[in-house]
């Protein structure tokens, strides 16, 4: 009797059972769409991360930037290129002069590598590694020679006049000068660490990446689009801080709309001598035993190196920007709250429609306990008529978000998104080379990650679970109206 | 069968108390057919919810057979409902989106009878007031006549001992009345139940055996 009565009492009311299963539909697709989305983003902002800081980097160590002391220059501080009277090659008239310099990015800065120590010998740390993050400057400028008998003194305004000797020399022949400033990315790192770091999250495209062996030669792999941008192939060199590097590869990050940490890699020590920075490193790349371990860790190493910031996955998640960044906040906030509120009016309409039906059938509940229905029996036929629309509105919801998702991966929004060094030492520069003189350290390397959006069993249960959820309460209100009906009043209500 | 002894039922409306049943002693045996006449508002209504143990008195006693109704909680008394008590209503009162058959089958549903014999039995009923063949049918395919007819089904389908009868032909042309009270009537004769039919129609009553004037919450009988 219960089924039969069930079927057709949703079937002889058809539009208040698809009101209800529309309104609880609708709320579902969207907690599903919500919930996918934000997996998504999350997703994109992991491998965004990973390109830079590396597959399973946990935990980041930088030193706290300090104010230099007077009369020291401060760490990645202006950056001068200082020329003697006899430096450069000088050739018909024009001297040129070139200067490279490896540095610390501004903002950034070095120190002692022995912190690596510490930090891989603080429990439940499964892998630690050291890296050094540079920029190489390079200033090529051409002037006019400069003439031993030039006094220097400009002429006064007879004499030019009076037409005194023209200027000569330099590239233009007229006198005139031109400078150039280039710089790239280096980041120094220990060809042996492999399970953790900026070179964790790459492919190889071509040619070897950087071994144990090549401790203390100069060889260098590159990021692949910069060596594009550069046109240098595996077997070419490239100039770092005046010395030559052999090009033994070239690597990509393992998600293609992502960049990697640095245009060049070359091992730490080399990146030491030439910096002159022995012994220095600028961040410690920290892989934790377990998820939970991390809080743990973080704070055995803040209280055992207690001059470094140490950033965790979530904090480095917050230095994500671009139109990623926004999707994350678009759905952390407007998402959520939205999904709420219309789960609200959903649950909202079910009960509405519920205690309505129930309160439209007063005779015909009345009449059911005068001919000896229990209490029991009538909220339980209630409940179950709530609960069936419920679940009718929860499969089509979750039919409705998964064509959601299905739309979503199919229009495939590509979303910019970057790491940025928003504070001193949080991580190191990902590929900004290119930039203007001492910018280097204040690029954001931008990538295109192409959003997509996983179903997952977990959201499909969950939209379950609610519309089970909102089907119950709805039925339990009404099934307490319904049981508080006295027959004799329900009787009376039809005369 | 029926002992009422001192009954009274009062009503709060607001402010005011109304009283719709005053001290009401009554009897009323085994296999009777009692008529209950009177003006609206009089009690007749009221009377029968007591007797139906839909609702119980502000004092006084109502025993059917060995139960005192007026003790009995609302569990207790659906029992008796479901079991002993069988109605029919003056709007017929049929679960519109139930076909007729299970319409009666209604009836059985609280007795823990079993699918196959529910359907029998509900088949059985229907075919005793002359509808075997419309059991497929939603009370919006029926004439009034044959919905009331489907509510008789559903309250003899039980086999209650008795049956209260609340107007079953106020809503029914005369014609359809006199079907429907010699069905009842029949019912009635065959069966063995105490029938009370509530009734402000004098050709319905006249067909009782005994019959009862209730004005102003006081019963007298009326010759």
């Amino acid at each position: 009797m219960f089924v039969t009565y069930l079927r057709r009492e949703l079937a002889g009311r058809r539009k208040q059972t698809a009101i209800v299963a529309i309104g609880m539909a609708l709320a579902i697709a969207l907690v599903i769409i919500v919930n996918a989305v934000s997996s998504g983003v999350q997703l994109a902002q992991s491998t965004v991360l990973a390109s830079v800081y590396g597959v399973g980097t946990d935990i980041t160590v930088s030193q706290t930037p300090a104010a230099p002391t007077e009369g020291e220059a401060g760490a990645g501080g202006p950056q001068n290129f200082d020329f003697g009277a006899d430096d450069g090659a000088t050739t018909d008239g024009t001297t040129t002069v070139s200067q490279a310099r490896l540095s610390v990015d501004r903002g950034t800065t070095a120190f002692d590598s022995a912190a690596l120590g510490t930090v891989s010998g603080i429990d439940n740390v499964s892998a630690a590694a050291a890296t050094l993050s540079l920029s190489n400057t390079t200033f090529d400028g051409a002037l006019p020679e400069r003439s031993t008998t030039d006094t220097g003194s400009a002429p006064t305004g007879g004499d030019a006049a009076a037409g005194g000797t023209p200027p000569s020399g330099g590239p233009d022949g007229a006198g005139g000068s031109s400078f150039s400033v280039d710089s790239f990315t280096v980041l120094g790192l220990d060809p042996a660490d492999e399970a953790v770091g900026p070179l964790s999250a790459v492919s190889l495209t071509d040619g070897r990446s950087l071994e144990s062996t090549d401790v203390g030669t100069n060889v260098a792999v590159l990021d692949a689009s910069y060596a594009t941008t550069a046109e240098v192939v595996v077997g070419d060199t490239i100039a770092i801080a005046g010395t030559d590097f052999t090009v033994v590869g070239l690597v990509t990050a393992s998600s293609a709309d992502a960049a990697t940490a640095s245009n060049v890699y070359i091992p730490l020590d080399v990146a030491q001598t030439l910096a002159g920075l022995d012994g220095q490193v600028t961040d410690i790349y920290v892989q934790a035993a377990s998820s939970t371990d991390i809080e743990q860790i973080q704070a055995d190493v803040e209280a055992a190196l207690p001059d470094t910031t140490v950033k965790t996955q979530a904090d480095l998640a917050s230095s994500v920007s671009g139109s990623l960044s926004s999707a994350s906040d678009l759905v952390k906030n407007l998402g959520l709250w939205l999904s709420l509120i219309v789960l609200a009016a959903a649950f909202l309409i079910a009960i509405l429609f519920t205690i309505s039906g129930v309160t439209r059938r007063t005779r015909e509940f009345g009449t059911l306990k005068a001919i000896g229905w229990s209490n029991g029996r009538i909220v339980r036929q209630v409940a179950g008529e709530s609960l069936i629309q419920g679940l009718i509105g929860g499969v089509v919801g979750i039919a409705v978000g998964l064509v959601g998702i299905l739309v979503i991966n199919l229009v495939a929004p590509t979303l910019t998104a970057g790491a940025a060094a928003t504070e001193a030492g949080a991580m190191g520069g990902p590929g900004g080379g290119g930039g203007g003189f001492g910018q280097a350290a204040a690029e954001t390397a931008t990538s295109d990650i192409v959003l997509q959006v996983p179903v997952t069993l977990s959201v499909i249960l969950i939209a379950v679970g609610l519309a089970v959820l909102g089907g119950l309460l709805a039925g339990a209100i009404g099934g307490w109206r319904a049981s508080r009906l006295s027959p004799s009043e329900a009787l009376r209500s039809i005369a | 069968m029926y002992e009422l002894t001192n009954v009274t039922k009062k009503y709060d409306q607001g402010k005011r108390s109304v009283t719709a049943l005053n001290n009401v002693t009554l009897s009323i045996p085994d296999g009777q057919m009692v008529a209950i006449q009177g003006p609206t508002g009089g009690g007749k209504s009221t009377l029968l919810q007591m007797l139906g143990a839909l609702d119980r008195p502000t004092g006084g006693t109502v025993q059917l057979g060995a139960s005192d109704l007026s003790k009995l909680g609302q569990g207790p008394l659906g029992e008796i409902r479901a079991r002993e008590i069988g109605f029919v209503f003056q709007g017929f009162n049929l679960i519109p989106t139930l076909t007729a058959q299970e319409n009666v089958e209604t009836a059985l549903a609280p007795l823990g009878v079993s699918t196959a014999d529910r359907t029998s039995r509900a088949a059985a009923a229907l075919a005793s007031v002359g509808l075997g063949e419309r059991g497929s049918h939603l009370p919006a395919e029926l004439s009034g006549g044959q919905q009331q007819r489907v509510a008789i089904a559903r309250a003899l389908v039980k086999e209650p001992a008795v049956l209260l009868a609340d107007e079953p032909t106020g809503n029914l042309d005369e014609q359809t009345r006199d079907e429907i009270m010699e069905l009842l009537e029949g019912l009635w004769r065959d069966r063995g139940l105490t029938l009370i039919v509530v009734t402000h129609d004098s050709a319905v009553a006249k067909r009782a055996q005994r019959r009862l004037l209730i004005k102003q919450g006081v019963v007298r009988e009326i010759s």
